[in-house]
């Protein structure tokens, strides 16, 4: 039990609450047909704190909210200038994009990695969920006791104010959210400002993005954004159970995933873990694979059914 | 600095130079390749290849470390690569081709759910005795610092073979990539020839991993055929474009790489072909971003002269300042406003040749639509003087009774 508190309960709540999150802003991804914007914002968020970092001289988080929101601009921006000006397809100017600010990221990244700090390009790639390690958390008592409490991880708190403000951002923006991935045409017409909200949608994806940037990195996190919000789009017609279906995935995949690779290599009898945060991805593509196989709405509407 | 110059004139060594040759070509063939899927609209379809590589290659360290201790085999690596490439190309098509989630959401599932299992594979082979594990982590952004000389040497030669490949079947790929129905009705296979597109994406990227890494390589299908869009309208030209921008990408790179210890190959090349593209898009004569700008305020200013003129002509005063501004320095205004002779004679011909248009316009309005921007160039330009003959004819009465 103390084991469990010291090594397991932060990581496992943090998992949970990224994976869900994610999950929520994934819905809208996967209905606007823009996953891959999660794709391209995830990688162009390492650019995003390493910068921050070099300017600031620490892992602040207001400082690499700041530099994961201004990264995720830059890279919109950048996609739509290069779009528009230069009449590049919309997939293709994405990928010209977020491989070259990626690489930007993983320059600096080395070139810092000679001077020491604490990031690198391993941790960027697979997050490491198992060092939130609680030490004060020994029982039941920590969690009533201010003193514990205060050696709680930060990335927990992170993790659990970036949920919080996209859920706030989803429930306040639910009707103009849906109009905008429905129909944008005619949320322009009513004054919805579907630009506005797409900005601000990525925005937020860009915040999920780097709270889950530690813990899981920044490619696993793009499996928490779509793989559960696709699964569930396989499940429902209805866009509330569809949220409900992903939200569920992502709380299965997160609880399974860390469980499994905690101690699955236990159950098998060697002495070793695996990565958490890549076996809760794993997990979550498994859902979509099932999904994909055998979800009651997995086919296109309007195409005929193989007898 | 001096070590640059030495790499970029290849006296740093045959090691070196065997290394970048090899980028070269592989940069090339990448860019021969990802121009046709960029002209198949299937730009990204790569990143899924690349990223479901990593399992596999963990895999085939694994095997390959259970037989002889040292994981590292740059072949069997690399087939185990290709292996679980080819799964998660399949796993896209299938989940785009037979579900109702589009091709995006299939490449974005696949890619991060093949690279977590690779990650979790990673962490087995980190609790395992094998030797040579910080090898794999070379996959990821690149490293030809530490490259074996037989590792160079194949990646070059698979980059040739490649580059042949593409010289063979570009036609019947160009065709898929405009008219896919018409090579069908023309016998070819357009299933196969998509087959084959994807396993060239797929060999290339493989290839490409030990170079710029698995997370980078899609860059190279991706930016030089971008940028090369930038100079041609021709298809051919430019494949052999983007093969020439990669290589010349790749040979920045991969230089500048060897000038300090530890620089990472991968994003140096990646950036270079960055600034590649960045220069097209800035400078390219036709598509550019600078072009495009002057070509806009040219457009501009032909519509206020004009307008200012035909305002002088019917004697209507003009208030907007860059047509005042465009007016005065011609010399049709005086700082006063008032018309020049100058401008009056101009503003007579201007409103003589709006008649003109307006009369082609309503005699062949059909052919008046296929003119960009008719009514603003000279019509002595476009018709011919037969064509402007009639047209004054027909206008003359309408001149006489005013």
């Amino acid at each position: 039990m103390t084991d469990f508190m010291t090594f397991s309960l932060v990581p496992l709540t943090v998992a949970v609450i990224i994976s869900m999150t994610c999950a929520l802003l994934g819905n809208f991804l996967v209905l606007r047909r823009q996953s891959l914007i999660g794709d391209a914002i995830s990688h162009v968020a390492l650019p995003g704190i390493v910068v921050s970092f070099l300017l600031t001289g620490m892992l602040a988080s207001s400082a690499m909210m700041l530099g994961a929101g201004a990264s995720a601009l830059v890279t919109v921006a950048m996609i739509e200038l290069i779009r528009r000006l230069g009449r590049v397809e919309g997939s293709a100017a994405m990928g010209v994009v977020f491989t070259s600010l990626f690489a930007v990221g993983v320059l600096l990244l080395e070139w810092h990695g000679a001077t020491g700090v604490h990031l690198d390009v391993e941790h960027a790639l697979y997050g490491n969920l198992e060092s939130l390690i609680w030490f004060e958390g020994t029982g039941p008592a920590a969690f009533f006791d201010p003193v514990a409490l205060a050696d709680l991880p930060p990335q927990l708190g992170r993790a659990a104010w970036v949920g919080l403000a996209v859920v706030v951002f989803v429930v306040v923006f639910r009707r103009h959210l849906i109009l905008g991935s429905f129909d944008p045409d005619f949320a322009a017409s009513v004054r919805a400002r579907p630009a506005l909200i797409d900005l601000l949608l990525v925005t937020m994806v860009a915040v999920a993005a780097i709270a889950a940037f530690e813990a899981v990195g920044s490619i696993i996190v793009i499996a928490m954004f779509i793989c559960p919000a696709a699964a569930a789009r396989l499940m429902t017609n209805r866009l509330a159970a569809q949220v409900a279906w992903s939200q569920l995935f992502a709380l299965v995949s997160a609880v399974l995933g860390y469980l499994l690779a905690g101690h699955g290599p236990g159950w098998l009898g060697f002495d070793a873990s695996l990565s958490a945060a890549g076996m809760i991805a794993t997990l979550a593509g498994l859902i979509l694979g099932a999904a994909c196989v055998a979800g009651p709405r997995r086919h296109r509407i309007g195409v005929a059914r193989e007898a | 600095m001096e070590t640059w110059w030495r790499a970029l004139t290849f006296t740093l060594g045959y090691n070196t130079s065997v290394v970048t040759l090899g980028a070269m070509l592989l940069a090339a063939g990448a860019g021969m390749v990802g121009t046709f899927v960029l002209l198949r609209k299937r730009a990204l379809v790569s990143d899924a290849i690349s990223h479901s590589t990593l399992p596999g290659l963990a895999l085939a360290f694994i095997v390959v470390g259970l037989v002889q201790g040292d994981g590292r085999l740059l072949p069997a690596l690399l087939l185990g690569a290709a292996a679980s490439a080819a799964l998660g190309l399949w796993a896209v098509q299938m989940i785009s081709a037979h579900t109702r989630l589009g091709e995006d959401a299939a490449i974005g599932a696949v890619l991060s759910t093949f690279f977590a299992f690779g990650v979790v594979l990673i962490t087995v082979i980190q609790s395992m005795a094998v030797t040579g594990q910080s090898g794999l982590t070379s996959y990821l952004v690149g490293a030809t610092a530490g490259m074996l000389i037989s590792e160079a040497q194949l990646i070059a030669a698979c980059a040739l073979g490649l580059l042949l490949a593409m010289v063979v079947w570009r036609r019947d790929l160009l065709l898929l990539c405009f008219d896919a129905d018409f090579a069908r009705t023309q016998g070819l296979n357009t299933w196969r020839l998509d087959l084959l597109l994807l396993m060239l994406l797929m060999a290339v990227v493989v290839i490409g991993l030990k170079v710029t890494g698995l997370i980078l390589v899609v860059a190279l299908t991706i930016i030089p055929p971008v940028a090369a869009r930038f100079w041609t309208d021709q298809p051919l030209m430019m494949v052999a474009l983007a093969a020439l921008l990669g290589a010349l990408a790749g040979y920045l790179g991969v230089t500048l790489s060897s000038v300090r210890e530890g620089l990472p190959t991968g994003p140096l090349i990646v950036l270079a072909a960055f600034l590649l593209f960045l220069v097209s898009f800035l400078f390219s004569p036709r598509r550019g971003a600078l072009a495009s700008l002057l070509a806009y305020r040219r457009l501009r200013r032909r519509v206020h002269l004009r307008q200012g003129l035909l305002a002088v002509a019917h004697e209507e005063p003009i208030f907007d300042g860059l047509t005042l501004k465009l007016m005065r320095r011609r010399g049709y205004l005086r700082r006063d406003g008032v018309a020049t002779p100058l401008g009056l004679a101009a503003a007579r011909d201007a409103e003589h040749e709006e008649r003109l248009w307006a009369l082609y316009r309503e005699l062949h309005p059909d052919d008046a639509l296929h003119r960009e921007h008719a009514g603003l160039v000279p019509i002595g330009q476009v018709l011919s003087a037969d064509a402007i003959m009639a047209l004054e004819m027909q206008l003359a009465p309408t001149e006489g009774a005013r």
